[in-house]
């Protein structure tokens, strides 16, 4: 009863507090007549205009599809590339320096060599999504093989369990857990990404329309683009958990019984 | 059915080297239980990994038939001490004892008969659709127990199996072993530290120093059979037979 109580409490006060945010961001800007800020009454009319659905065909999927490209690919290239690292210690030394050179370059600055290669088009702004959501897939997925229980291996081993069968029912099941949180943090990246290459060069999208209302003085309508992202930003991973949370069911149950 | 010949093995290199099995042989026979005791630290779960070809010995060999092992044969299942590890937790019980099946070549329902014959045989009939995560340690045990037999394997080598089970689900696991194995007609070889474990299960118990781990004795068990925790546990003989093994490792400890 005291669990359930403390539950409902908790809710409550998961709703409340952004309540409370909206609500004195409300009030505060209603009287603050102050041109970068104007009020959130405003901003919310502008968001009804300009979202509920003008500009979806236009923006708002074609981001989201770059987006899901991006992701896509990302997952396609490491898991593969990081279960062969991880099962292979030569390979993994070998990488090993080119992998934390490449991871350590700050994203954006390989913008300048994409579009110089690619374009200023869609291929352009995949390839950076798909770079930058690659390193925390790839180094999760080696670690998670890598980690793989050697009682568990040395199982498989006896009772003849090996190549693909060893790959699909032993280490990626074992691996997954730590798999899915580099998935995780590679999907914010790539919303960040996205929205980076959409200012740099583009034509449309989300990131496009932002900077665009701030250059034509459309403070509203860049105010109604910022909160898009974070409502996008918020029910991505929202989504996310709820995949998580069925995919990996069975290892909040063994973790939960450990416990005990 | 299995030999050991000199099988020794030693872990590192040079100075450092460390010898965990200075130099064993014994046999097995076909529908034997051969318990294999000595004090903590000699060398027994390595002795059993070599057997089961999960080890490479650094001399000697492991017979199975007549001929030398090299990597586990499809003959020999393995029960492992850590069940809680050795048992995914991403499949059901029923996953777990069907995996090993899968690249025998087989009909899918002699497979389902097997894995659902298996855990009949254990007693978890209706736990067939839980997860690992689900039981008890002792129950756990007994899916692992399951696993192997539905692996229909001749020979079973357990490690440790119920180290780590309290002492009433380890009398009744023990005696489970005991059944299935009359069941099943296989053959068992079986790891323990426990003394007491080995007279009460093994039909000759093979007693091991301390490393670096020689064969220091090899017993044959006169209990009259079936075995009874309590019944047998109160004849002379097993009394003079845990006191003989008792005796034997301390006095090579001393």
């Amino acid at each position: 009863m005291t669990a359930m109580w403390r539950r409902v409490r908790l809710i409550l006060l998961e709703l409340a507090v952004p309540a409370a945010v909206v609500v004195a961001w409300w009030v505060w800007s209603a009287n603050a007549d102050n041109f970068y800020f104007p009020p959130l009454a405003e901003i919310l009319r502008t968001f009804a205009d300009t979202w509920v659905f003008e500009r979806v065909g236009t923006d708002v999927v074609p981001s989201l599809a770059r987006l899901g490209a991006g992701f896509a690919i990302a997952v396609a290239v490491s898991i593969p590339l990081g279960t062969a690292l991880g099962l292979s210690t030569g390979a993994r030394r070998v990488t090993e320096p080119i992998v934390e050179f490449v991871r350590a370059i700050p994203p954006p600055a390989l913008l300048p060599f994409a579009i110089l290669v690619l374009g200023v088009g869609d291929a352009m702004k995949v390839f950076v999504i798909a770079l930058v959501g690659l390193w925390p897939i790839l180094l999760n997925t080696i670690d998670g093989v890598r980690g793989v229980d050697h009682t568990m291996l040395e199982t498989a081993r006896v009772y003849g369990v090996r190549g693909p069968e060893r790959l699909r029912r032993v280490i990626w099941p074992a691996a997954l857990p730590q798999i899915f949180a580099g998935m995780r943090t590679s999907l914010s990246l790539a919303l960040i990404l996205m929205v980076i290459s959409e200012m740099v060069a583009s034509t449309s999208g989300i990131g496009y329309f932002i900077l665009q209302s701030e250059r034509s003085f459309d403070i509203p309508e860049m105010w109604s683009g910022i909160v898009l992202l974070g409502l996008l930003g918020y029910l991505l991973n929202a989504a996310f958990a709820l995949v998580e949370r069925r995919v990996l069911r069975w290892h909040r149950g063994a973790r939960a019984s450990a416990l005990q | 059915m299995i030999d050991v010949v000199d099988l020794a093995k030693s872990y590192g290199e040079g100075e450092r080297i460390t010898r965990a099995i200075a130099n064993v042989s014994f046999s097995v026979e076909a529908g034997e239980f051969v318990c294999v005791v000595g004090p903590s630290g000699c060398g027994k779960t390595t002795l059993l990994r070599c057997m089961s070809g999960l080890l490479r010995p650094s001399s000697g060999q492991v017979l199975l038939g007549g001929r030398a092992i090299d990597g586990p044969p499809e003959q020999v299942g393995f029960v492992f001490q850590e069940y809680s590890r050795s048992l995914l937790p991403w499949m059901s019980v029923r996953d777990n004892i069907t995996l090993p099946l899968r690249h025998k070549r087989m009909a899918k329902a002699e497979r389902t008969r097997l894995v659902e014959e298996a855990v009949g045989s254990v007693g978890l009939t209706g736990f067939i659709d839980h997860f690992p995560w689900e039981l008890s340690g002792g129950m756990q045990q007994r899916v692992a127990i399951a696993r192997a037999l539905a692996y229909q394997p001749e020979i079973l080598l357990m490690d440790e199996p119920f180290a780590s089970v309290d002492a009433q689900t380890r009398a009744d696991l023990e005696d489970l072993v005991l059944q299935v194995r009359t069941e099943y007609g296989i053959t068992v070889v079986f790891v323990t530290h426990d003394i007491d474990e080995a007279a009460y299960l093994g039909d000759r118990v093979v007693v091991l120093t301390s490393a670096p781990t020689e064969v220091q004795e090899v017993l044959k068990v006169d209990l009259p059979s079936p075995r009874d925790q309590v019944e047998t546990k109160e004849l002379p003989e097993f009394a003079h037979l845990r006191a003989h093994i008792f005796r034997a490792i301390k006095r090579r400890q001393a």
